[in-house]
């Protein structure tokens, strides 16, 4: 990669004296430190990077992760969490010379609670999981990923997880009410409770989405919803997308809020139909799929007027599913569009920018002009509710430069992104990803509170080291020309 | 009074303060001055700076500097035929955005649609070192760097000066109506769990010691069928004026100069064995109680049930007016005081007498 991540300056740790202390802690299939035994470890879902761990372990009490967390803190030794590794910034790469933490064994739900409507489960456990546990007693968890078969609830209080539903029912910091997790220096702590608020600052907001560098999560409350008496879809094909973005204000400003409102370009149209035959109009530019939710007559209603809406925005073509199969199969191909992007391409990349939902237009034309300008095509995927993008940037690693050319061409999408009033990243998070672009969206006194924080937490900046927030130096380095609300950016720091 | 934009002036008075580690009393309308243990400190005064920067109705987002009077924010989204769905108490006439963002004030509608820190997007703000930092920004989605945002949320200014807030809003329902039943907390709070399981248009929930009140809120057809089911007698309350006058604290219930302690704590939670006068808000979850109990026999009466006591207005400010916290939580907390606010000049002692 052309910028490889930070990794802590540790001096170099003595491996075989590390693995001996931790099989005093663990059983010893808790312990891998083989280089086959490491393999599965070495990436998440951002493939590009790779780093093997010094050694993985695999505890399944809090009581071993607090014994791991004391003997690195001693030591001085890195710790990486990880979930299911389905991440999409390199959140959870492996630090060479640490340990990497995997809460694969910690899969338990631990109680449901009728009464108070919340599950209280350990962090492995998948998104899935949660809502399957819940449906027999007619609630659900309500954020809902793509990749909720494989995804844990930990690395989604991580990363602060969104999912399609998310524009009415709001993302993974919504959606919890109480945290256990474990401090580098090993102490347990408790945050939120049963109540709807907590005393003191707001840590359960601050810790979600922290991307694993504050504290190891070991168990989560989630609050469950009832599952609504109904829900309903409508598919409309747009022939321009910008008519597409209208049409999505235009439903907003009726006053209804749908459950779900996601838009694809041909490209991805295309490769969605030609993967799972959801249906879709294949030659549309744009579709979009509109889910609105709740009681039998306010889902009639809405349907009634999005449909209106969804016409008179100049849809060429709006169909609503006729029942819960075809429902299905509309969000299948919505759901699928990775994977079936996968499928056309030898390699994609998935950028994740947000941005003020009335600049749709200028910045999908924009990207458009940069996929001519580097060679690389572009499938758009977004959570068009919110305003948050998914390009998927097609290219082939085998192509000498092709990798370089895409990641310059996210960049220059993020960067699009931060100069709209938006951000670059809404949902997958910064990880070693996007690091360089943290430069763009913050100025140094930003990126330095961000380190005080940091430092709160763990002094020693053990937990996840060199991801999510750059040094200042690194900022300066990358020769940061870029100019930040008007002003040149770390105007005091020495430029080498 | 005139929009301006008073963040340099503002600036250098903490810069000022932060050399001098003179403390600071931050404020602008006052109408929550009594909240929190007792102010101290020279008043940094946020009044003046204020207006609207940016309402984007089809984005549903708003940013307003922090001086902004609530009421004037509200106006505007009425006429847009949006609303604030966390429905910030006023609790006087000069409540501001700033002051409610920082005292994380929400009202009836808040198990639903979630507390005031749910809608902070981002914010502007000025740490105890006296530098104007940004977080978050204008859009539903952000997780670039720790949410600060939210952080300020409840923080009583302690870890900065509000400069600006950026929200989330919502459209107005198309319809709401209050039902009464004449059922008692007992059987309230029974019913309420029952109702929490069922997908219902509930919009507030609510025992005054009387009787249950329940507000619907959506399309009118959804309303009515969901009135059917519900039962008891629709109340004519069109202006809202019952859950305008329980937000605001002017309901009979909270006419007394005896200490008011707010009670957040599991919905299901069974009535708590402490004398006094209860009224049930927020389907069980938050809980007021008058009476003038010690702090600890309160505190101990909540037990196991994971909830937390405030005293929120009367009584003893020069004490533990929030519940106090484990040690292991109360480290982070000085170090992210420490973190944002080295001096310690940011409204020192108003939550808690450590920092
Ligand atoms: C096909 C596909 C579709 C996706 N769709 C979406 C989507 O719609 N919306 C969305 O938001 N994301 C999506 N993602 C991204 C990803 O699934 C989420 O970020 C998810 O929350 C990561 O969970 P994980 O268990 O795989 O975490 P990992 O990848 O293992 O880890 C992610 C981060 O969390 C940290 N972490 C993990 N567990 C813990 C813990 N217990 N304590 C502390 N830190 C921890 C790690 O250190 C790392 O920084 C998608 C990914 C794929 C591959």
């Amino acid at each position: 990669m052309q910028n490889p991540p930070v990794q802590a300056s540790s001096a170099s740790i003595d491996k075989p004296a590390l693995v001996r202390a931790l099989r005093q802690l663990l059983p010893p299939e808790a312990v891998l430190e083989r280089r086959e035994d490491l393999r599965p470890y070495e990436c998440d879902g951002l493939s590009a990077y790779r780093e093997l761990p010094l050694v993985t372990v695999l505890p399944e009490t809090v009581e071993q992760v607090q014994a791991i967390m004391r003997l690195c803190h001693r030591r001085g030794v890195p710790v990486v969490a990880r979930g299911a590794g389905t991440g999409l910034s390199g959140g959870a790469l492996p630090h060479r010379q640490g340990v990497l933490l995997s809460l694969a064994k910690f899969s338990a739900i631990l109680s449901l609670d009728l009464d108070r409507c919340v599950a209280r489960v350990q962090p492995g456990v998948r998104n899935l999981a949660i809502s399957e546990a819940a449906a027999a007693h007619g609630l659900y968890y309500a954020p809902d990923p793509s990749s909720q078969i494989a995804c844990t609830i930990g690395g989604n209080v991580a990363e602060n997880s969104g999912g399609v539903h998310c524009l009415k029912y709001g993302l993974t910091v919504h959606n919890i009410q109480a945290l256990k997790v474990v401090t580098i220096e090993g102490e347990l702590l408790s945050i939120g409770g049963g109540a709807l608020d907590a005393p003191g600052y707001d840590l359960l907001a601050l810790l979600t989405g922290s991307e694993g560098m504050l504290a190891v999560i070991v168990e989560v409350t989630v609050k469950l919803l009832p599952v609504p008496e109904r829900a309903q879809v409508l598919l409309a094909a747009f022939d321009s997308v910008a008519r597409a973005a209208e049409a999505v204000g235009n439903i907003i400003a009726a006053g209804i809020i749908p459950a779900g409102l996601e838009m694809m370009d041909r490209l991805a149209i295309q490769a969605a139909e030609d993967f799972v035959h959801a249906g879709y109009p294949r030659d549309a530019a744009a579709i979009l799929l509109c889910e609105v939710d709740g009681g039998n007559e306010e889902v009639s209603e809405h349907v009634f007027q999005v449909r209106r809406i969804l016409k008179d925005s100049g849809a060429s073509e709006v169909r609503t599913a006729r029942d819960e199969r075809e429902r299905q199969a509309f969000w299948k191909g919505r759901k699928a569009a990775f994977p079936a992007v996968g499928r056309i391409s030898p390699d994609y990349y998935c950028m994740d920018g947000t941005i003020p939902r009335r600049h749709l237009p200028q910045v999908l034309e924009e990207i458009s002009r940069l996929s001519q300008h580097y060679g690389l095509a572009v499938a758009n995927v977004f959570h068009a509710g919110d305003g948050n993008l998914h390009p998927l940037i097609l290219y082939d690693a085998n192509k000498p430069g092709e990798l370089e050319r895409t990641e310059a061409f996210g960049g220059r999408v993020l960067e699009l992104c931060v100069r709209v009033g938006g951000t670059i990243t809404g949902e997958h998070g910064v990880g070693v990803e996007k690091i360089n672009q943290m430069c763009t969206q913050f100025a140094a006194p930003e990126l330095a509170q961000f380190h005080a924080i940091k430092a709160a937490f763990d002094a020693k900046g053990l937990l996840n080291p060199g991801k999510a927030v750059p040094s200042l130096h690194r900022c300066a380095e990358l020769g940061a020309m870029h100019v930040h609300r008007g002003e040149l950016p770390f105007p005091d720091l020495e430029r080498f | 009074m005139a929009d301006q934009d008073l963040s340099n002036r503002l600036r250098e008075q903490v810069l000022a303060a932060a050399d001098a580690r003179r403390p600071l009393c931050i404020r602008a309308g006052g109408s929550k001055s009594f909240y929190g243990r007792t102010p101290t400190g020279d008043p940094l005064d946020l009044g003046g700076h204020r207006g609207v920067i940016n309402y984007a109705p089809t984005e549903l987002t708003l940013t307003a500097r922090a001086g902004t009077p609530l009421a004037e924010i509200e106006q505007l989204l009425r006429e847009h035929g949006q609303m604030l769905a966390f429905e910030p108490p006023h609790y006087a006439e000069g409540a501001t955005l700033g002051g409610t963002v920082a005292c994380n004030f929400s009202g009836p509608r808040r198990p639903w649609a979630g507390a005031a820190r749910d809608f902070v997007l981002g914010c502007r703000l000025i740490n105890g070192k006296g530098e104007i930092l940004s977080f978050g920004g204008e859009v539903m989605k952000n997780v670039a760097g720790y949410d600060v945002s939210r952080l300020m949320c409840g923080a009583l200014g302690t870890l900065g000066v509000l400069l600006e807030v950026s929200l989330k809003v919502l459209p107005l329902p198309e319809s709401e109506i209050t039902l009464g039943l004449q059922i008692g907390e007992q059987q309230a709070l029974g019913q309420w769990r029952a109702w929490a399981r069922q997908a219902l248009p509930i919009s507030a929930l609510c025992h005054d010691g009387s009787q249950c009140y329940v507000r619907l809120s959506g399309p009118p057809r959804a309303v009515s069928v969901a009135a059917g089911r519900i039962g008891g007698e629709r109340l004519a309350d069109k202006e809202n004026r019952f859950w305008l006058r329980l937000r605001e604290q002017r309901h009979a219930f909270f006419d007394t100069r005896k200490p008011l302690w707010r009670l957040s704590l599991a919905a299901d939670a069974p009535a708590l064995p402490l004398r006094g006068k209860w009224l049930y808000e927020w389907g069980g979850a938050l809980r007021w109680l008058v009476a003038e109990t010690e702090a600890e026999s309160v505190r101990a009466a909540l037990g196991a049930s994971g909830g937390h006591a405030t005293l929120f207005r009367h009584g003893d400010r020069a004490q533990a007016v929030f519940q106090p916290l484990p040690d292991g939580l109360m480290r982070i907390h000085k170090k992210l005081k420490q973190a944002f606010d080295p001096a310690g000049i940011l409204n020192p002692g108003r939550l808690y007498p450590d920092f």
